[in-house]
């Protein structure tokens, strides 16, 4: 499985607190049983009523690789959708004020690191990129340092995500099935597991 | 740390092992899947040659895309249908027990299965949904996940979790006629916010809570994740064992007694340590209504929209961005915006107490002019239930449509939409932009009797009038 270390790229400021996934991916787009076609719907109606002037559509953003956001990103449905759309459009991490949680667990299922920083921090993020859509940004996971253009200021992450991403066992499934002997022996000491005809 | 909850108890009994990351193996009890999130799942497993470990612990139905009008098949949406027949072979080749449409245990995932008795105290339950937080109401820790740890349940009936922190949320005291279990959620939404919760396992406590039904604390629980909260659940009592006694899975015999002693064992202790706690006063409460675009935008039926100025800062783009959207002035009373569309249902308020306390104020009453309104049933069993109570005669006598059990207009993935920048009168969940089918249609949440009050009145208006 593959380490995540360090990501730099291009970056795609967003601005907005409270950004859910119904706005990241509408839900007439979750009638699939693949997540091929996301990539493209991505924000689809935000979009469409900013008449092009959305980030995800404007020329200097387009490669961009880096997701900055604010506060309470993903907020929301539980839909998988909305980081598989943000992903398969190109973004390999976020950097935000704060993420909401089931969606910041979804990314790591993703191999996609949600960092976290100070409010200032963003804001001059976004500014540094909006005036220079060139300047990479560079998540150090190792450092738990963001860098852009001369800015260097700390992130944060969970402990146990930043280590799923540095020792790349952030797909947990392989983990979790090979332990099916002991999931059984948990499973035998509890009492419903015999009650009713569930069980 | 938090000591001594529930919270505590459930979770070291589910544990398997501890990661390498720092992460818990935790087992699930109970695993709910539907059309939405699991075709991926199954797609993983099948690329990676893994099997369904545990088939008769996880249950399937579907909910999200069904017409609730015209459900013969195939569904006139291919895309629909394409994700139906994946479900049913699915759950066919991995022997899970699948409640089809027409089956009589059909129905919203969050209303099935407490229904049928298959939510339990001290289960840990996961689905691939957001709120899977309903099944709290039960003293259950139940978790919405993504599709990748629909993969994890379904290969391992384990997920991979870090420990939530436990926050006691207490509130005291009996509701005033006219506030519901509704009221209750978007207050405490209103006043801890929209990310409150994050981080967090909200433990609801207090006497207000020892009042209410099961339906009512379903409720609560199913809008902890609106604040943020993953899980939200309250200690089991006899209000619950009443309620699970003789439904279908329901311990029976001997195994009934243990499980009393079982449950009881698992209420969070006297002396059991939080890792915050806030109280509130039920008499602060009044029916509820949001104005805005996230849950927390909500403001009493006899307030104003907030001006910017009594906005903590913070608040105040997403407030600005909720005025242009919904087209609401600041200082603009809320009593009185005409409403469009008027929609009774969803896994927040779609269960039989829901449909009884809304046709009381149907009764004798017609949907104003202009209004389309509709009820529609959580589950076939509801339905049935409400149709032998007479329920459906007085809402169709009304002028409301009475439909087929499913999610409907809580997220439009089915016919059922907004059209342009129509206004709902919702007893759904979230009023996000958009969430109701139209890119720029228009969402005010509520309590089902509020809405039925607004269907009547043609605009929002408060219940207590018509008492």
């Amino acid at each position: 499985m593959n380490e995540v270390q360090a990501i730099a790229g291009r970056a795609i400021p967003l601005v907005g607190n409270d950004i859910d996934t119904d706005r990241i991916i509408p839900a007439r787009f979750l009638r699939c049983v693949t997540f091929d076609g996301l990539g493209e719907q991505v924000f689809a109606d935000d979009r469409a009523q900013s008449s092009s002037q959305h980030p995800f559509d404007q020329s200097q953003y387009q490669g961009s690789e880096v997701l900055i956001v604010n506060r309470n990103f993903g907020c929301g449905s539980s839909r998988e959708h909305a980081p598989q759309a943000i992903a398969r459009w190109g973004i390999r991490a976020l950097i935000g004020e704060s993420f909401a949680e089931i969606f910041f667990g979804n990314c790591v299922a993703m191999g996609i690191p949600c960092v976290t920083a100070d409010t200032d921090t963003l804001k001059q993020l976004q500014a540094k990129v909006q005036a220079d859509p060139q300047l990479p940004v560079k998540i150090n996971l190792e450092t738990m340092q963001v860098d852009c253009g001369g800015l260097a200021a700390p992130i944060s992450i969970s402990h146990s995500a930043r280590q799923m991403f540095l020792s790349g066992t952030w797909d947990a499934c392989g983990q979790l099935v090979a332990n099916a002997e002991a999931v059984r022996a948990t499973a035998a000491a509890l009492p419903y597991m015999s009650w009713g005809k569930a069980g | 740390m938090s000591k001594g909850t529930l919270f505590d108890k459930v979770w070291d009994l589910h544990t398997v092992s501890k990661l390498p990351s720092g992460q818990t193996q935790l087992f699930i009890g109970l695993h709910l899947i539907h059309e939405v999130t699991s075709p991926q799942a199954f797609a993983m497993l099948r690329e990676r040659g893994l099997k369904v470990l545990l088939p008769e612990r996880t249950i399937a139905t579907v909910d999200h895309i069904v017409p609730t009008e015209n459900q013969a098949r195939p569904f006139a949406d291919t895309l629909a249908e394409e994700m139906m027949t994946a479900l049913e072979r699915n759950s066919q080749e991995n022997q899970i027990t699948f409640y089809n449409v027409g089956s009589g245990n059909q129905g919203i995932v969050h209303v099935i299965a407490p229904e049928q008795g298959l939510t339990q105290p001290g289960m840990t339950i996961a689905c691939g949904d957001s709120h899977t937080s309903t099944h709290g109401a039960f003293g259950a820790i139940a978790f919405g996940i993504g599709t990748s740890q629909v993969r994890d349940v379904l290969a391992s009936q384990t997920l991979a979790l870090a420990k939530l922190k436990v926050r006691r949320v207490e509130i005291n005291g009996s509701l005033r006629p006219g506030v519901y279990a509704k009221d209750v959620i978007l207050h405490l939404i209103r006043k801890l916010g929209v990310k409150g919760g994050v981080g967090y396992a909200y433990e609801y406590a207090g006497t207000t809570f020892e009042q209410m039904s099961m339906e009512e604390r379903m409720t609560v629980c199913n809008m902890a994740i609106e604040g943020g909260a993953r899980c939200g659940y309250i200690n089991p009592d006899p209000i619950t064992f009443d309620y699970l006694k003789g439904r279908d899975f329901a311990p029976k015999g001997d195994d009934w007694n243990r499980a009393l002693d079982w449950w009881r064992s698992l209420r969070s202790d006297a002396d059991a340590e939080y890792d915050d706690e806030v109280v509130f006063d039920a008499a602060e409460i009044a029916p509820t209504v949001t104005w805005g675009i996230t849950p927390a935008q909500g403001i009493a039926v006899d307030e104003a929209v907030p001006v910017l100025a009594e906005l903590p800062q913070e608040e105040r783009p997403i407030a600005e961005e909720a005025y242009r959207y919904m087209d609401l002035q600041p200082g603009q009373p809320i009593q009185g915006t005409p409403v469009d569309v008027c929609f009774v249902g969803s896994c927040t308020n779609g269960r039989i107490s829901d449909l009884r306390e809304a046709a009381k104020f149907a009764q004798g009453r017609h949907v104003a002019k202009g209004v389309k309104a509709f009820v529609v049933p959580g589950s076939e069993r509801v339905k049935q239930e409400a149709e032998a109570e007479g329920l459906d005669q007085i809402f169709l006598a009304a002028g409301f449509e009475w439909r087929e059990p499913g999610c409907s207009m809580c997220l439009a993935m089915n016919p059922d939409k907004l059209q342009g920048r129509q206004i709902s009168a919702s007893s759904s969940n979230r009023n996000f932009k958009g969430r109701q089918g139209s890119a720029s249609g228009r969402t005010l949440l509520m309590s089902p009797a509020m809405v039925v009050s607004a269907a009547v009145s043609g605009c929002v208006a408060d219940v207590r009038t018509l008492i």
